[in-house]
């Protein structure tokens, strides 16, 4: 198993991980929470670089604490909610959130205890991925996902797209009577079009 | 544009005035306002600075002067980077003060949409040299347009030439990432007072301004890296190549400041909604279509 150094970052990792992960759902402050959700993320981003997928690490900063969490840090500190007075008859629903808990669980141990590689895998199995020194991480997932799996990464890819749209024709509102800023139109001006030159005759007005 | 004479009098040509401010700030007291959040108001300026100092791990200054010459470097400054927002939301919301929330909410607005042109700019990049690791960027420079036109082996070659546009979209974000001039209403002192820095003191305040002017000069360091060859020499032959790399990288650096320094002074400060629309309408749809002429081109020619 992990020994020296290894195991001592996968313990630190780990340990500060659920830590995180406990904060995230006991702290007081929601901004707290979203603050303690980072840690975690950012513990098991050095989790994942331990195994040695050192993309995956980096696109787990990337997306969720360079992007995802601070939209969930912008949305929280704007909210002013009473959390205390939300959480009060929280309790009376712990039975309910254990036992789907334990389902959740049970099912997890089962499908883990269970599963077994069809018996002509077995040479993938030892060897998933060719040597580091052979192929590279990042070059040999580029190779799974954009030749075995290329539907199903499109097919996400367009997932994500219409829901951006939707997002965005939901809440495109045209308000009319809004002062609106054309660049080019201001650009394009010259003195001719900008400027009119009057004669004032002396004692009378425009 | 102005010329003042900076602080001239502490050591030779006023050099020791940086240890002078130092030393002012350290010895200075830290004061945290009643309403703040202790904890989170205290832990911002650290993960400032302490961020903007990590992502210098990865950065080669020469051919193998790198702390850790990692195989995707460029991602790993690149996640660095999109982390530095947190420093200033963290003190924004922790100063519990109207202006410092502000800044806060700005840069979190202003951070997140600059950095979806930085990363496709980034790809342009990794899909000309098709490595994500900084000193094999360095080294895919050393033949290029220059060479595919006969010529020796001169700064022609590197990236800024080849991806032009790319070039200038890439420096214009990298201010807007590190809340530069024309971008700084963060701190735009006519609006916010300073931003999120306003109930800051003492070493704190010192941390947010290390953590600010470290992360430009990574910039600075990174538009070298991906553009202007790093270490390589401006020309390939004898008194240029007897120059060792690491003082054409800084003088690169240097050049490419002296531009973050002179923008400073002669472009006025941008309103929020021209820069949003900057950002979205002119440098994502920009680097997005560049992103796939390169890699029509490369396909096409197959150079890839």
């Amino acid at each position: 198993m992990l020994t020296g150094l290894e195991a001592i970052f996968f313990y630190l990792f780990a340990f500060l991980t659920v830590a995180a992960a406990f904060m995230v759902i006991s702290a007081r402050n929601p901004v707290h929470s979203v603050l303690y959700l980072i840690v975690a993320f950012f513990n098991s981003a050095g989790l994942f670089l331990l195994t040695g997928a050192e993309f995956l690490a980096f696109i787990m900063l990337v997306v969720y604490v360079g992007a995802v969490a601070v939209l969930f840090l912008f949305v929280v500190m704007m909210l002013d909610v009473d959390f205390a007075e939300l959480k009060r008859g929280a309790l009376q629903y712990a039975p309910v959130g254990a036992l789907v808990g334990i389902i959740l669980a049970a099912e997890l141990i089962i499908v883990l205890g269970g599963y077994a590689f069809a018996p002509e895998l077995s040479g993938e199995v030892a060897q998933p991925t060719p040597p580091i020194a052979v192929r590279h991480n990042t070059a040999a997932l580029g190779d799974i996902l954009y030749t075995d799996y290329i539907h199903f990464f499109q097919i996400a890819g367009m997932v994500l797209l219409v829901a951006m749209i939707g997002a965005i024709v939901l809440t495109l509102r045209h308000k009319e009577n809004v002062k609106r800023q054309n660049i080019s139109v201001q650009v394009a001006r010259t003195p001719e079009t900008a400027i009119e030159i009057k004669k004032v005759e002396t004692g009378e007005g425009l | 544009m102005q010329r003042r004479r900076g602080p001239n009098v502490v050591g030779p040509w006023g050099l020791f005035q940086a240890f002078a401010d130092l030393f002012k700030f350290v010895f200075k007291e830290p004061v945290i306002p009643s309403g703040a959040n202790k904890g989170v108001f205290l832990l911002a300026p650290v993960v400032a600075s302490v961020l903007a100092i990590a992502a210098w791990a990865v950065i080669p200054v020469n051919e193998g002067w790198a702390i850790a010459n990692v195989n995707i470097g460029i991602l790993y400054v690149f996640a660095i980077a999109s982390l530095e927002v947190y420093g200033v939301i963290m003190g924004g919301w922790a100063s519990n003060s109207k202006y410092p929330f502000l800044g806060a909410l700005r840069s979190a607005a202003q951070m997140v949409s600059y950095e979806v042109s930085i990363g496709f700019v980034i790809v342009t990049v990794l899909l000309t040299v098709g490595s994500l690791n900084l000193t094999d960027i360095v080294l895919a420079q050393g033949d290029g347009l220059g060479t595919m036109l006969g010529l020796p082996n001169t700064f022609l070659d590197w990236n800024w030439l080849a991806l032009f546009p790319m070039f200038i979209v890439f420096f214009i974000s990298a201010l807007a990432e590190t809340n530069r001039p024309p971008f700084d209403l963060v701190e735009a002192e006519s609006e916010l007072v300073a931003g999120h820095m306003i109930e800051y003191s003492s070493t704190p305040f010192l941390l947010f301004f290390l953590g600010e002017y470290v992360a430009i000069v990574l910039m600075c360091a990174l538009t070298t890296i991906l553009f202007l060859g790093g270490w390589l020499p401006p020309l390939d032959f004898a008194p240029f190549t007897w120059v060792p790399g690491v003082i054409w990288f800084v003088l690169k650096m240097c050049m490419v400041f002296f531009m973050f320094a002179l923008v400073k002074a002669f472009v006025p400060r941008y309103r929020y909604d021209q820069l949003m629309r900057l950002g979205w309408k002119v440098f994502l749809p920009l680097s997005l279509f560049m992103v796939v002429a390169t890699a029509a081109f490369l396909k096409i020619t197959g150079m890839a």
